[in-house]
């Protein structure tokens, strides 16, 4: 029995799995704040989403950093050294989803006062189902559980639907009313960013697939 | 983290065997309470360094060192050092384990006995099992007191010849290739305890074993052909050396 024996390596690998699961709440909490911002139309808390990106983009770095020390100072193997490759890729979808929580505030300010349209509530559902991809596969990864990444992959199908929803209807309204065309295309913008975001989820458990089976496959 | 003082300051040593150089315009400091590791190929006078901080040198005629060594402040060439005193406070442990043919209870005890550090035979003891217990070794040995310790693993022996020197509680433990005559599992419980060590003592490890040092160390020196090329964080040193050298040698482009 080995137990004890690399414990060196196990905490400073404890230490990089929790930096993860922090940049996962800021994240998240970049997702909710942006669409409280569009829901209120609060230009304030959509300033303080672009500003705080920042903070994710540090925390990638110092992830990506912390890796890169542990790969040269500990030499990783087999599914130690999967779980960082995981861990490396996994922190740029995030990284990248931070960039549409930002993208959607952008556009908030964009859109300054003009009202709400009903199609709001799907757009809404989106960030929910996104939100709880993404809380969902930071356990799924803690857990190294395969099945459950493969499952959360599967939900994208619903975001999928109600991205085609949105955009059917926000077709429409243009079609209809010409001075309604800036909002729609705005409102568009948000959808695509919370439809990109879910797809980003999908390419975090397939890291999760690799890192516990060793599998590199795309999801379908 | 606190920053500390250093405890040795090592300032534009030269080392001489006879007429030749071996180490040139070394200058350093290391941070207590850390492990520093000492690498390069053979013969860039890591070692020849690594001895130079407890005057294990002094031993081999025709020796003699140019440039300061400072221990808390105090140079340790100066005339009326007491040589003793100065390798309590700086120990050694060598590459092959190399404890007296005597009980185990008997090496850990030389030191207390010969520095007279136990007023009785209870504080004996008790040093005896503190010591055992910070090499990580009391949980195998303690049943096995009175028997001899060439009868123990070569591991067993290495955290033996550890304890033996915390007996004396040094402040700065100089390893020299600790783990190389150890096996993987025995290397990894040395590299274990040198982590749990350094909470109280300061570490300066030779190894020629590149990724033992990668592993353990807090900050690294890069010797090569008696100069020392790099002494940086370890972790900055295997991610992105500044010198082309170390890098080539890391690397293995080289050596």
């Amino acid at each position: 029995m080995l137990h004890g024996i690399r414990s060196i390596f196990d905490r400073q690998f404890d230490d990089v799995r929790t930096e993860l699961q922090g940049m996962s709440l800021l994240v998240d909490t970049a997702i909710d704040r942006s669409m409280q911002a569009l829901a209120e139309r609060d230009i304030n808390l959509a300033n303080s989403v672009i500003s705080g990106d920042e903070e994710i983009n540090k925390a990638r770095f110092q992830i990506e950093e912390d890796c890169l020390t542990l790969i040269a100072t500990q030499q990783p193997t087999a599914s130690d050294l999967r779980e960082i490759i995981a861990i490396l890729y996994m922190i740029v979808e995030m990284e990248r989803m931070g960039d549409y929580a930002a993208g959607i505030s952008k556009t908030v300010i964009l859109m300054e006062e003009e009202p709400l349209l009903k199609t709001f509530k799907k757009i809404f559902k989106m960030a929910e189902i996104s939100r709880q991809m993404l809380s969902d596969s930071i356990q799924a990864f803690i857990k190294r559980d395969p099945d459950w990444a493969h499952e959360i992959a599967t939900r994208d199908i619903e975001i999928d639907e109600l991205y085609k929803i949105v955009f059917q209807r926000l077709i429409k309204i243009m079609a209809k009313e010409q001075d309604m065309v800036t909002r729609c295309t705005y409102l568009m913008w948000c959808s695509h960013n919370l439809e990109r975001m879910a797809d980003r989820v999908i390419n975090i458990s397939e890291q999760i697939v690799f890192m516990t089976t060793g599998t590199l496959k795309e999801f379908e | 983290m606190e920053a500390h003082e250093p405890i040795f300051k090592i300032m534009n040593l030269d080392f001489y065997y006879g007429p030749t150089i071996a180490l040139h315009q070394i200058s350093m400091d290391i941070s207590p309470y850390l492990i520093t590791a000492l690498i390069g190929p053979s013969g860039c006078g890591k070692s020849t360094f690594l001895r130079c901080l407890n005057r294990m040198n002094d031993t081999i005629p025709g020796t003699h060192i140019e440039g300061q060594i400072l221990l808390n402040g105090m140079d340790i060439y100066r005339q009326d050092i007491d040589l003793a005193n100065l390798r309590q406070k700086v120990g050694m442990v060598f590459q092959k384990p190399n404890p007296f043919p005597q009980s185990v209870f008997d090496n850990v005890a030389f030191g207390p006995r010969v520095v007279g550090s136990a007023r009785n035979k209870s504080d004996l003891e008790i040093i005896v099992e503190r010591s055992l217990r910070q090499a990580a070794l009391w949980d195998e040995v303690k049943d096995h007191l009175n028997e001899n310790a060439l009868s123990f693993s070569l591991g067993e022996q290495q955290r033996l010849c550890i304890a033996r020197l915390l007996a004396v509680q040094p402040e700065v433990i100089l390893m020299d290739e600790p783990a190389s005559a150890l096996d993987p599992i025995a290397t990894l419980r040395i590299e274990e305890l040198m982590v749990e060590l350094k909470k109280y003592y300061t570490i300066i490890i030779v190894t020629h074993n590149m990724q033992q040092a990668a592993r353990v160390s807090d900050s690294t020196g890069f010797f090569w052909l008696g100069e020392l090329v790099e002494f940086s964080p370890t972790a900055k040193m295997f991610t992105r050396p500044e010198q082309q050298l170390s890098e080539d040698y890391i690397t293995g482009k080289m050596g």
